[in-house]
């Protein structure tokens, strides 16, 4: 229904078909999708109710960070469906309020213990790159991750990445995911996927990982939060709504598993991550009626906007949404003009005829089990919000907790893959290894990929949350 | 604008009209507001209204977010079942 059949840039593996249950209808899936993929796919709005208004929800962040997508699968409510691999026979329920208690009495097998030098949490960009960096020097660090496939939001770039040579610049972010998947599985290096690290607990040192109902207590020498960030909502009249996703979603959907967001999108912010997104939908075959930014500018790059506007879509700044409007899935939208203190300009409401939002308005950085662990926090807007305290090699507060990526402050995956590395070299030197002249080194890469003028914002940022 | 109709905590469906009638009311930190609505109390543990909140107290108060105050973050970050903390089934000897 929602298949895309053709696309310019991906050919989409999704594997043999299978069949589940859904409240009792079969559905027809493939390997390789998760349970909400298959269902939107299969044309599924609606996926629960929530708790107390009754209000119907659908899919929102489709990378596990959110609770949209939360249905109850074989009798176990709460389960987050978008990151959930489908099985022959599941059986999946829409979830209605906070859930039932399970059904029958589950049992769990006994807590595994693990003894790790090094756990990374978080296989994208920067965590990758870093577990690459131990490999090559000979500690095998324990990644984890939520997803089923490692790569993170890398997975889904279909773009081609500026900055250097080295991180990948003139190549797709894909390929450039590829690569590194391909050698951490060279260097067998050891990874838990579709596992959550739900909980730090700082008493004894452990981080509480679970994996296919398999509780596992990870106990680590050192440990680097590579978590990254989340979609950042706006208010707005309707804002649950199904159909209105966030912008990264969109891309997983299209960009991961071939699958159409909708018909016709409006885009909320005309970041570099709206504008690139918005070209990708329209090389997915889904029409952009337009991209609203709030701001009296717009915010990413002129080629990615030039991009856009050569395909006729309309950019409109000083603009934003007010209201989603739909009985059980967005069927329109109203923007409304804002002044110069993003006051709403009464009477400038336009209706337009969409059935799907996308918000690109920012990315939160997830920092919860940093907070857990007692890594002292500090707000920076210029890094989107509450960020762990750190030394100029990553290092919290907590003397073996280091962090990379978006966790760090919203960047980008090149600005992501060298912090890895950066983290990396500053636990190897904390080993005993020399490893200064690589710390040196990364560091001025940094510094050069931070020297243009989106860097300024970070500088900024960094000189608010790095101590020494 | 309808503040009833805007949604910012999912999971406890708390709308922007409650949280301005509980700031009326005088709760007027993240944590006692937290205490009030369950804001973050529900299965994805505040990863969107927390930081939706931080700012529209702030606003309201016309205070920095830093000064709004933080709420403090516990186990577990994502949904697993807590049978997974138990012991063991003492009747089936497991």
């Amino acid at each position: 229904m929602r298949e895309i059949k053709s696309h310019p840039i991906l050919h989409f593996d999704r594997g043999g078909q299978i069949e589940f249950s859904f409240e009792g209808k079969k559905i027809s899936a493939y390997q390789s999708e998760t349970v909400a993929m298959a269902l939107y796919r299969n044309g599924l709005n609606v996926f629960s109710e929530s708790s107390k208004l009754h209000r119907p929800r659908g899919m929102f962040c489709a990378i596990g960070k959110c609770s949209s997508c939360m249905m109850r699968v074989n009798g176990v409510p709460n389960v987050c469906t978008c990151i959930l691999p489908v099985r022959e026979g599941m059986q999946v329920e829409r979830q209605f309020g906070l859930g039932e208690k399970p059904s029958g009495v589950v049992h769990f097998p006994p807590p595994v213990e693990r003894k790790e030098t090094v756990t990374i949490i978080g296989g994208g960009p920067a965590g990758l790159s870093a577990a690459i960096v131990f490999a090559e020097n000979g500690v095998k660090p324990l990644v984890i991750e939520q997803n089923p496939s490692l790569g993170g939001q890398l997975i889904k770039q279909t773009h081609k990445f500026f900055g250097s040579k080295n991180e990948g610049a003139g190549i797709r972010g894909i390929k450039i995911a590829e690569e590194m998947i391909q050698k951490v599985k060279k260097l067998e290096i050891p990874t838990l996927t579709r596992s959550s690290a739900f909980g730090f607990y700082p008493e004894t040192g452990t981080l509480g990982v679970f994996k296919e109902n398999q509780y596992i207590k990870v106990h680590s020498d050192y440990y680097l939060f590579a978590t990254g960030a989340a979609e950042r909502m706006i208010p707005f009249e309707g804002n649950d709504l199904p159909g209105v996703f966030g912008a990264g979603a969109a891309q997983t959907m299209m960009n991961i598993f071939g699958i159409r967001p909708g018909n016709r999108v409006l885009m909320v912010g005309a970041g570099n991550v709206g504008l690139i997104i918005s070209y990708q939908l329209l090389q997915a075959g889904v029409e952009v009626a337009g991209v609203v930014e709030a701001a009296p500018r717009i915010g990413g790059y002129f080629v990615h906007a030039a991009k856009l506007r050569r395909f006729g879509v309309p950019i409109i700044t000083s603009t934003t949404i007010k209201r989603a409007i739909g009985a059980t899935r967005v069927e329109k939208a109203v923007i409304v003009s804002l002044d110069d203190k993003f006051n709403e300009i009464p009477n400038s409401e336009k209706e337009w005829d969409v059935d799907t939002v996308c918000l690109s308005t920012g990315l939160i950085p997830s920092v919860t089990l940093l907070a857990q662990a007692g890594c002292k926090m500090k707000y920076s807007p210029y890094l989107s919000g509450y960020v762990p305290i750190r030394n100029k090699n990553l290092m919290t507060t907590k003397e073996n907790i280091f962090i990379a990526g978006d966790v760090s402050g919203v960047e980008e995956a090149s600005t992501a893959i060298l912090e890895g590395k950066l983290a990396a070299y500053s636990i190897l030197k904390k080993m005993g290894k020399n490893t200064d002249v690589q710390i040196d080194e990364t560091r001025r890469e940094l510094e050069k990929l931070r020297s243009g003028p989106f860097g300024v914002k970070i500088l900024k940022g960094l000189q608010e949350v790095q101590y020494e | 604008m309808n503040d009833k109709d805007i949604i910012i905590c999912r999971c406890e469906d708390v709308t922007l009209a409650d949280i301005k009638e509980a700031i009326k009311e005088g709760y007027t930190d993240m944590e006692s507001l937290k205490r009030h609505l369950q804001i973050g109390t529900g299965p994805c543990q505040g990863k969107t209204c927390i930081p939706l909140t931080e700012k529209i107290l702030a606003r309201e108060l016309k205070k920095s977010v830093e000064d709004v105050g933080i709420v403090t973050a516990r186990p577990p970050e994502s949904p697993i079942p807590f049978g997974i903390f138990l012991k063991g089934d003492k009747k089936n000897g497991k």
